[in-house]
């Protein structure tokens, strides 16, 4: 206790643990008061978080004057990494959990035995754990720590805050934890890519308004006057998710002591809110936030700059211009009003534009550096990912014509365009980012192997290649035999004669999805190594920088 | 129902597309404005400083 | 705050050029914001006046306690992600489903359950299509009745007791955002739960007074308890079945 006589706490310090206990008693009391074991284990998860919020807050506050980290050092920036590493570990970590729940989902889609026909073995509860794990838990955590780490570095300065930058890291990932153990546990609000219930999305609130906080007060530090344009993207995705999280999440309890609410709105409007919503996390997170690290790391890495600042700009307004208004398209031929529709495609049509500018402004900024592709297969994942990028850019439009949409809507295709989207474009920009993040941050010379890097990268492209030609076999046909008639004018299929016709497809997307993992896997463990066996940067290591936080 | 679809219609074909057009501009003019090249060249190099 | 080379040497004050640039930052999340909400604005405002969309059609009813605690469950399972309730207005469908969704028909669905995605077949007209048993057995083994189903079985529905304590509650917290229950149908919330699961019920005739033509009996085969499977199945036997087509004008809702 030798410490204790220095023992003072700051305003906010004081704040925070007194936040952390009041709330932590009050989960106690929600615990103790509901009938829903699923709902009690959360309060308990919570109130349990609560507690070491307290108590890490108050050690932290023990340890004086010590604590506070300087904003420079020898007139360079010191740059509060803890955070970043941590996201980076969690988005690996996520990564691999969202990545085995989707292979197994998906061997239930061969194997309906592999269902178990328990309640939270089923295909219904864990295909929502598998697109929140990979979306929001990898996805969420790469943007996190990428957008700390970028922000730094394009203001030269240090992030914002103290405690709040690990509230924000910390605070999401406990909101995964609850959302997911939610879903397996029967807690949902059954709005796709929306799952998560009241409680939790309150909660995510306030991690949001602390996270946009941190971000635009680093900003304010900054000494460059000009805001460097990934940190537009970052700033699109952030404010926006908010704006949609609102909106799509305005739901009254049931009671405190339920984790039950209902949506403030019904049927068609709650659809048009729904696909407002999906869409733009499509738009906005997975695609502005990820071009914000295309942006950033693309130039970094080929070491030239990006190809056309002045295409940035208008990449950037036109793309939040369209995406806006694009969402419609998830309802073509339902109950919604023709006019939503025909605008929601050719908003849709017309996003092709600024999605193909920002493909080119990503490729052309290699140009003159080409034959780093060859030599930095990490450059090269990125390269790929851009490209992947302009693939699925361009089977998105072309599925919201109607025409076209009446025939791949409700079928595998979708799926298809999603994961060409999804493992092709945010998976391989974020495992650039991470190969690129893990020497700087943990100060490594080099990765662990380049060989190892070239392996992931060729077994995750045949995964890939597996995965999105099987869904659009297998959609493109079962849209066909729905619509398929006899000479005689009768329906030639049963529905579960297209059911059967599915499987081998979908065993041929299992295996390219066990493909994308099992190069996963061998990233954890080049990336584990980096960590343990390469030697330091050869750089000196300011003695000072010592006052960065212990993770 | 026919009246709302024309009021939208021409709301659409009037201020809907002198909104997109004159945003475009903007966004545009701002982009390509002679005075920003330096500014824009300098921002661009920015992920390049080091450390 | 720190002191910069810059602010030293007698350029504009720290102070004022930090101001600068932290209304430049403001103003572009202005802008976002702007640019964002108009888009949203513009599809999602009308579709709370067009008659279209608000319209009431003949038929249409809250739920029953018994229905919303089986959509609930219906909810809590995922069957969203595999199964849709939207006919399109194509052909095949129509002929396989049978007439296409109205706008109407979902109107007090919270959230909605349109789905976008057909592993399993439409169910926005299943009710009716098979018996009660069907359903039963097909939720306890789906391949035990259709050998080529990929569907989960759901045998612990039929095992578990339905959960009744906060069915008023959650009707009450219905009608705040616009299903019309009225102060009766709270206050009988739990007796007419019980009395659509038991035709003999002394409240039955109330019940069906306050819910016209709800189908009132024994769902799941097993009268001694109120299980999980009697919601879920009386939710599948009521989808699509309130509209009354022979009736319905669709000229009068051309949209």
């Amino acid at each position: 206790m030798a410490a204790a006589q220095h023992f003072s706490m700051r305003g906010n310090e004081t704040i925070g643990a007194g936040l952390c206990a009041a709330f932590g008693v009050l989960f106690l009391i929600i615990a103790g008061l509901t009938d829903h074991s699923g709902y009690a284990f959360h309060m308990v998860v919570m109130a349990l978080a609560c507690g070491l919020g307290f108590y890490a807050i108050v050690n932290w506050a023990a340890r004086g004057e010590t604590r506070h980290a300087p904003l420079e050092i020898n007139g360079r920036p010191n740059y509060n990494d803890g955070p970043v590493r941590f996201a980076t570990i969690a988005a690996m970590f996520w990564g691999i959990a969202g990545f085995t729940v989707g292979l197994v989902i998906a061997l239930q889609l061969a194997f309906p035995a592999l269902n178990f026909d328990l309640p939270w073995t089923n295909f219904g509860r864990l295909r929502p754990l598998h697109t929140s794990a990979v979306i929001f838990a990898f996805g969420g955590n790469v943007l996190l720590g990428t957008s700390f780490y970028v922000v730094q570095r394009t203001c030269q300065a240090r992030l914002a805050g103290v405690l709040s930058p690990w509230f924000v890291v910390l605070g999401y990932n406990l909101f995964i934890v609850v959302a997911g153990t939610g879903y397996l546990l029967g807690i949902t609000q059954g709005k796709e890519y929306a799952e998560p219930e009241w409680y939790a999305d309150l909660f995510l609130t306030v991690v949001w308004v602390v996270y946009l906080l941190v971000f635009l007060a680093t900003i304010w530090r900054r000494k460059e006057p000009h805001i460097y344009v990934a940190n537009w993207f970052y700033l699109g995705f952030i404010v926006t998710i908010a704006v949609l999280h609102l909106g799509n999440n305005a739901t009254i309890p049931v009671s405190l002591t339920s984790p039950k609410s209902y949506i403030l709105w019904s049927g068609i409007q709650d659809a048009m809110f729904q696909w407002w919503y999906g869409h733009n996390a499509v738009g906005f997170f997975l695609t502005a936030g990820f071009l914000a690290i295309m942006y950033y790391f693309i130039p970094k890495r080929a070491e030239r700059p990006v190809y056309s600042y002045r295409l940035s700009i208008i990449h950037f307004w036109a793309l939040i211009f369209l995406y806006i208004w694009a969402g419609p398209h998830h309802l073509h031929y339902t109950a919604l009003p023709d006019w939503a529709q025909t605008l929601g495609m050719t908003f849709s049509i017309m996003l092709w534009m600024p999605s193909w500018g920002g493909m080119i402004n990503g490729l052309m900024t290699l140009s003159g550096a080409w034959d780093k592709l060859r030599t930095d297969p990490v450059l090269r994942m990125m390269v790929v990912s851009v490209a992947f990028y302009g693939m699925s850019t361009f089977e998105g439009p072309l599925m919201s014509i109607k025409a076209v949409n009446s025939l791949s809507h409700y079928t595998d295709w979708t799926i298809g365009h999603v994961h060409s989207g999804a493992l092709g474009w945010v998976g391989y920009v974020s495992f650039g980012a991470i190969y690129c993040l893990v020497p700087w941050l943990w100060k490594r010379e080099r990765l662990y192997s380049n060989r190892l890097v070239e392996w992931h990268f060729w077994i995750s492209t045949i995964g890939i290649v597996f995965y999105i030609s099987a869904m659009w076999v297998s959609g493109i046909m079962q849209g066909l035999m729905w619509r398929a008639y006899t000479s005689l004018g009768f329906l030639e299929y049963s529905f579960v004669e297209t059911v059967a016709a599915m499987h081998p497809y979908y065993v041929i997307r299992a295996f390219g999805g066990g493909l994308f993992l099992l190069g996963a896997l061998l990233m954890a463990y080049n990336l584990w190594m980096t960590v343990r066996a390469v030697a330091p940067r050869a750089e000196a290591v300011p003695a000072n920088l010592q006052h960065v936080p212990a993770e | 129902m026919a009246q709302m679809y024309h009021l939208l219609a021409s709301i659409a074909q009037s201020v809907g597309v002198l909104y997109f057009m004159g945003m475009f501009l903007a966004v545009v003019a701002y982009a390509l404005w002679p005075r920003n090249r330096e500014t824009f060249d300098r921002a661009a190099s920015i992920p390049l400083k080091d450390e | 705050m720190t002191t910069s080379p810059q602010a030293q040497a007698g350029k504009p004050s720290l102070w004022a050029r930090h101001k600068i640039f932290e209304t430049n930052s403001i103003l572009l999340i202005l802008g976002i914001l702007i640019v964002v909400s108009i888009g949203g604005l513009v599809e999602i405002a009308p579709l709370f006046y067009l008659r279209s969309t608000i319209e009431k059609v003949e038929g249409m009813r809250p739920y029953t306690p018994l229905e919303l605690a089986g959509r609930a469950i219906y909810v809590r399972e995922g069957c969203y992600n595999c199964h849709s309730q939207m006919i399109r207005p194509l052909r095949d469908e129509i002929e396989r489903y049978g007439h296409f969704s109205l706008a109407a028909e979902s109107m007090y669905d919270k959230p909605f359950q349109w789905g976008s995605k057909r592993t399993g077949p439409d169910l926005a007209r299943v009710g009716g299509k098979y018996s009660d048993a069907w359903q039963l057995q097909h939720l306890n083994a789906p391949r035990s009745l259709v050998p080529q189903s990929i569907m989960p079985g759901y045998p612990f529905l039929a095992t578990t007791e339905l959960d009744v304590n906060r069915i008023a509650q959650e009707m009450r917290v219905n009608r705040m955002s616009g299903v019309p229950y009225t102060d009766e149908m709270i206050a009988n919330a739990v007796t007419d739960l019980r009395a659509q699961v038991d035709p003999d019920h002394p409240q039955a005739d109330a019940f069906q007074k306050r819910y016209p033509k709800a189908a009132s009996r024994d769902f799941d085969g097993n009268p001694q308890r109120i299980t999980e499977a009697d919601a879920m199945i009386a939710y599948l036997q009521m989808l699509g079945t309130l509209v009354d087509f022979k009736q319905y004008d669709n000229k009068a809702n051309l949209r």
